[in-house]
């Protein structure tokens, strides 16, 4: 099978993967719904963001493999509303009612995260039956910061919206609660904190749903509704006019004169990769032992030669730790300094040139993308001695403190504590994203079996016994299979390890989109690090 | 070539506007003349205006506030010092008195002597003298009977198919005649009228002349038979397919004779109807003034009818017209000259701002764009250009499209080609209908009648243009459409402006452009745009190419401006209009259903409910006048009128709902 090949039966995986999230409930449900003359989550995200705009869906496959439907009921991500980039996120209201699942919430937390640090207002579209009850006890405690991050948000100017499409009741209830702007639809909207039932038991008195939590009594009588919606489609509409409204201009760290009212980094021309990034298809090798230049990707995902970019990247430090290799190049117009895994193994010439690397990024504001493939810090007796604990730490200490917007991409391999330097997931990059072809574990599956073994044949023998090598072999075996399955994307993003795992050849796009995003709120680098020990 | 005892015009004051005036005016600048123009408020903006070298506006827009004013034409020439009026056609053309108040008032008059004017305007006086002259007249019947019918009410002063009726029973004639008798009042102020038979499969056939003080110049056949509403819409000369060469010889001298037996002066058209059933045809009424479609005379001879009539209008004689003229063409002697033939074949189509599908109703409004292709062997007379606005005040004649070749069929292709080229955006027109026309088998085997449009079906084969009724739009226009509109909206980006057009990691559902005739379903993404069995080969604001099945095509695409619906595409395949659904409606604004809006700008004559009365499908509501014609607005279906939103009197803007009429659930 050629690397293509592999590449392209990955996507397919992918795809049937995607569908199932999109599926939401199933056929039946989704028509039932339709009957209702109501919207697919999608749907209404569809008529939300302005025309032929992009929509960046996140943490799509959340959920996935465990007992919930894929994407965990809830579709978020970062569309433009009215010019404005804005976190949406909405209810599937066909899987089991747009119940909360402990996904649910992980994906939501997620989206909040990315809105905070990025600084975007957020548009929620609910319609949700609330806590999935069984799971209550992973999601109501640590739920409560749902509605923490709601208000603190609009703390710091930056804009909530909820248009309530159905239920939105008990907790959920504090949605459009604490949002800034609440739009209800008439006839469909339900917000109340206990309904009939419930009133009926608490007080003993008679109630209906419109008198506890319909939209014209929220929107006549309580002022929890600003806006009264006529269907669907007229809060979809009352939803844009209330960004168009918000005055909302990008405050991001830039550099040149502004055109108009235009981020400046949004009017720079460009000119497309030298390089058709649908080559890298065929560069990836479907077996990971097999390094690849990182060069050739860069090449692929960022800006070609043009009168603004005398050069597509300027490669820094080429000759010490080749390694890693790090350099200046332009995505969409942004500046933005690299740090790619060239042969897997991470020494320490690499690791200090990373520190420095990162210092200069940091000294010029400069975002920092990393692009994963690494088998992680090198081991043995030569290593150790040469303190590649200390110098591994000095690459983590830079990366930890960095104060100018990370995005991670993970490749190909992303193992051990290289995970940890290239910037992963505990790291809070700005964005995190996966290549179908990664894979990420503190180890190598066999390598990870291999060491249980010689622990176990050690265990063995200083107790007295025979090691029982052909007996051990089905759980090595068994261990093998279960690590294996366990670095692969798809469980890696069901697990919220990233934020989606995408085609290689969208690479440039979704980058454009965060670098984009990421000038919402403005962002310096820093001069404070922890204490370097080189 | 100036004669003795001629005087050389130097300032010409054209009394009319839009495409006669720029028409009058390019001679006159060849000549070296002056121009002067006159314009209403309305008009302010049109090209013939800011052509000529003095303009004088008369306040207001009725022509009878305006180009029917004698005396503020007068004036007017009085004020730029013009020396001569020219008077185009319609308006004051034909008016006698005019015509003397401005020899009266010492200025040139560059047409017919008074006189002749009176002898042909009145049509029963005309006939007399016609008759005296042995020219063969349709003569009406003193007591019609049942076999005399179908007959024709005619207005007395009318012409250009106003104030006409058609009555096919002996019981309607009294009311027709009135009713035609109440339009004619409207519109020439002069309500009398005459019935003559009315021959069905006639054709009209007419002779260009133009009179001198040495005699009468002949200038061939036209034939005006594709007419619609007894308006001419498709003209040409030579007359195609006539009866019998005898016949045309027999319609040359009798042109001559009528011309002769009023001793008539410059240009003028004498009309005739041919029975093409048989070798015989009868005087219709003689057009004492240039005419629209003098161009294709002009066409076939080489000459120019306008120069001529400056030409007699300065006092020369004949021979001046024959050698200034004619030797611009002929190698021959002079003997042979004064029997000059036609080269090769013209026509000429009007092309109207009118709704074909609707009526033929006029429509107005901002003509977006308007650009005819300019090609050897076309003309174009327009009064109009891209950006005009095309008010209801006046004829909605957008332009004389006119192309000469070697022969008729060569002419009609290539009309009916730089036609359907052409990029009319912003008003309805008969555009369609024309080019209809000129590529029917009928008429390009010279099959023609008065009775072509209604019996060929070339108005039903055309697309319709009310959104309810209308064909499927061809998909590859409406794609077009939707890919130029989603490269408009990139283009308006301002962030995430390099970013692939509706990008999605995660693809749920294709984008949907909707319009109010058909939803186009495409992809956008990494690979471009992504459209079911048209591959997009490049796609940018304006324009788009699209491939299928090998053969790549391109589209013009373009959008009024910000405010606007309509989406006009143009392609080889013609053009198709497409409005836009907007993507959300304020419920506020949104028109109740049942609303009765209105079809064109006029005034409300009368209204026939009233609020809560029942009406049935198709009961009058209201009824508006434009362009001196009424309109009715009907009950679409049976049930209740809600609202009335005008009263008698009341000015309406196009599309302003008049009225609401609730439906009874069935």
């Amino acid at each position: 099978m050629t690397n293509r090949e592999a590449m392209l039966e990955k996507l397919a995986d992918l795809d049937t993967e995607h569908a199932k999230a999109v599926a939401g409930g199933g056929e039946r449900s989704v028509d039932r719904h339709h009957k209702r003359g109501k919207l697919l989550p999608r749907e209404r995200i569809e008529l939300l963001v302005d025309e032929g705009s992009a929509f960046l869906e996140l943490s799509p496959l959340a959920g996935w493999g465990s007992d919930f439907t894929v994407g965990a009921s809830v579709v978020t991500g970062i569309g433009v509303i009215e010019g404005v980039e804005c976190m949406i996120t909405a209810n599937d209201p066909t899987v089991k009612g747009g119940a909360s699942n402990p996904w649910t919430v992980k994906k939501i937390f997620r989206a909040s995260q990315i809105a905070e640090e990025n600084g975007l207002p957020t548009v929620s579209l609910v319609e949700s039956g609330g806590a999935d009850l069984p799971t209550q006890k992973e999601i109501f405690i640590p739920g409560g910061k749902l509605f923490r991050d709601i208000t603190r948000a609009s703390a710091r100017k930056e804009p909530t919206i909820a248009l309530v499409f159905g239920n939105s009741t008990a907790g959920g209830a504090y949605v459009p609660g604490m949002s800034d702007y609440t739009v209800m639809v008439r006839g469909a909207a339900k917000v109340f904190l206990g309904g009939p039932p419930l009133v009926k038991m608490a007080t003993g008195e008679e109630s209906d749903d419109e008198s506890l939590g319909g939209a014209e009594m929220h929107a006549r009588t309580s002022g929890l509704a600003d806006h009264l919606a006529e269907d669907e489609l007229d809060a979809i509409r009352i939803g844009r006019r209330i960004v168009a409204r918000l005055n909302w201009r990008k405050r991001g760290t830039s550099y040149g004169q502004s055109k108009g009212t235009h981020h400046p980094y949004d009017v720079l021309e460009y000119a497309e990769p030298d390089e058709d990034p649908d080559d890298l298809l065929d560069l990836i090798p479907g077996d990971l032992k097999e390094p690849f230049d990182p060069r050739e990707v860069i090449r692929r995902i960022c800006d070609g030669v043009s009168e603004t970019n005398g050069v597509v990247f300027d490669e820094f430090k080429p000759l010490y730790g080749p390694s890693l290799v790090t350099g200046w190049a332009r995505l969409h117009g942004r500046p933005l300094g690299i740090l790619a895994n060239a042969q897997g193994v991470l020494f320490s010439q690499e690791a200090q040139k990373a520190t420095q690397f990162v210092q200069l990024a940091n000294q010029t504001d400069t975002p920092l993308l990393f692009l994963h493939n690494t088998t992680g810090y090198m081991v043995g007796k030569e290593y150790e001695q040469g303190g590649i604990i200390k110098h591994g730490a000095m690459m983590i200490n830079a990366i930890s403190n960095s104060t100018v917007p990370h995005l991670s991409v993970i490749m190909g391999a992303s193992y051990g504590a290289g995970n940890y330097g290239m910037n992963g997931r505990a790291f809070d990059p700005r964005f995190l994203f996966t290549w179908p072809s990664a894979k990420s574990a503190v180890m190598g599956p066999a390598q990870l079996a291999g060491v249980l073994e010689i622990v176990a044949q050690q265990s063995a023998e200083s107790k007295g016994q025979t090691f029982d090598a052909e007996g051990f072999k089905g759980v090595k075996e068994i261990v093998e299979t279960q690590i294996e399955a366990q670095s692969m994307p798809h469980f890696l993003s069901g697990m919220l390890y990233d934020d989606g795992v995408i085609d290689p050849r969208d690479t440039r796009t979704v980058l454009g989109i965060c670098l984009s995003v990421i000038e919402n709120k403005p962002y310096a680098g820093t001069d404070r690090f922890g204490v370097f020990r080189p | 070539m100036t004669t003795i005892g001629t005087t050389p015009l130097q300032r010409v004051l054209v009394a009319n506007r839009a495409e006669i005036a720029s028409r009058v005016f390019r001679t006159c600048r060849s000549l070296g003349i002056e121009t002067v123009a006159i314009h209403s408020d309305a008009d302010a903006e049109l090209p013939y205006v800011r052509e000529a070298d003095h303009v004088v506006h008369l306040p207001g827009n009725a022509p009878t506030d305006t180009y029917l004013r004698a005396d503020l034409v007068i004036d007017a020439a009085r004020r730029t010092g013009a020396d001569a009026v020219h008077p185009g056609y319609g308006f004051l053309s034909e008016n006698a008195e005019f015509a003397r108040a401005v020899i009266d008032a010492g200025l040139v008059w560059i047409g017919p002597r008074p006189e002749s004017i009176e002898a042909m305007g009145s049509k029963i006086g005309a006939k007399q003298l016609m008759r005296d002259a042995g020219v063969p007249l349709l003569e009406a019947p003193e007591q019609p009977t049942e076999a005399d019918l179908p007959l024709i009410v005619k207005a007395s002063a009318g012409g250009g198919g106003r104030g006409m009726r058609i009555v096919r029973s002996l019981a309607e004639l009294p009311s027709e005649i009135e009713k035609a008798a109440a339009e004619a009042v409207s519109a020439f102020g002069d309500g009398t009228v005459f019935v003559e038979p009315y021959i069905e499969r006639g054709r009209h056939v007419e002779v260009q002349v133009v009179g001198t003080r040495d005699g009468v110049l002949v200038l061939g056949t036209r034939d005006c038979s594709v007419q619609r509403r007894h308006q001419k819409v498709v003209e040409e000369a030579p007359g195609p397919a006539l009866p019998s060469v005898a016949l045309e010889e027999q319609l040359l001298d009798a042109a001559r004779r009528a011309a002769e037996a009023i001793d008539y002066w410059g240009a003028g058209t004498v009309e005739f109807l041919v029975d093409s059933e048989r070798d015989r045809f009868y005087f219709l009424e003689m057009n004492t003034r240039l005419q629209v479609e003098h161009p294709v005379t002009e066409a076939v001879f080489g000459i120019d009818l306008v120069e001529m009539q400056l030409d007699v209008a300065e006092g020369h004689g004949f021979s001046d017209l024959v050698l200034e003229e004619m030797e611009k063409r002929s190698e021959d002697t002079s003997e042979d000259r004064m029997a000059a033939r036609p080269v090769g074949h013209a026509i000429e189509v009007r092309l109207y701002a009118e709704d074909p599908s609707a009526d033929y109703q006029p429509q107005s409004g901002v003509l977006t764009t308007f650009e005819i292709p300019r090609e050897d062997g076309v003309r174009v007379d327009a009064g109009f250009e891209t950006g005009s606005e095309v008010s209801t005040h006046y004829d909605a004649m957008l332009a004389k499209v006119v192309a000469h070749a070697p022969t008729r069929r060569a002419a009609a292709r290539k009309l009916a080609g730089v036609l359907s080229r052409a990029r009319i955006h912003g008003l309805v027109t008969n555009r369609d209908l024309l080019v209809a026309i000129l590529r029917d088998q009928k008429f390009l085997a010279g099959d023609v009648s008065t009775q072509f449009i209604e019996s060929s079906g070339v108005v039903s084969g055309l697309p319709r243009s009310d959104s309810e009724l209308a064909p499927q739009p061809p998909r590859d226009a409406a794609v077009a459409a939707a890919i130029a509109l989603a490269e408009q909206t990139r283009a308006r980006r301002t962030v995430q402006r390099g970013i692939p057009v509706a990008w999605r990691n995660v693809t749920s559902q294709p984008q949907r452009t909707l319009f109010e005739q058909c939803t186009v379903e495409w992809f956008g993404g990494r690979d471009g745009y992504i459209v079911e069995g048209l591959a997009v080969v490049s796609a940018s604001p304006d324009r788009v190419v699209l491939e299928t099945d090998g053969v790549r095509t391109s589209y013009e695409v373009s959008v009024p401006g910000h405010d606007s619906y309509d989406v006009n595409v143009d392609s080889p395949r013609g053009h198709v209009r497409l409005t836009r659904v907007p993507r959300f409606v304020d419920p506020a604004d949104a028109v109740a259903s049942g609303s009765l809006l209105a079809p064109m700008p006029g005034t409300v004559v009368r209204v026939a409910v009233e609020t809560g009365q029942t009406v049935e499908a198709g009961e009058p509501v209201l009824v508006l006048e434009a362009m001196k014609m009424q309109h009715t607005v009907s009950a679409p279906y049976a049930g209740v009128v809600a609202e009335i939103n005008v009263k008698t009197g009341a000015q309406v803007a196009s599309g302003e709902v008049l009225a609401v009429v609730e439906g009874v659930e069935a």
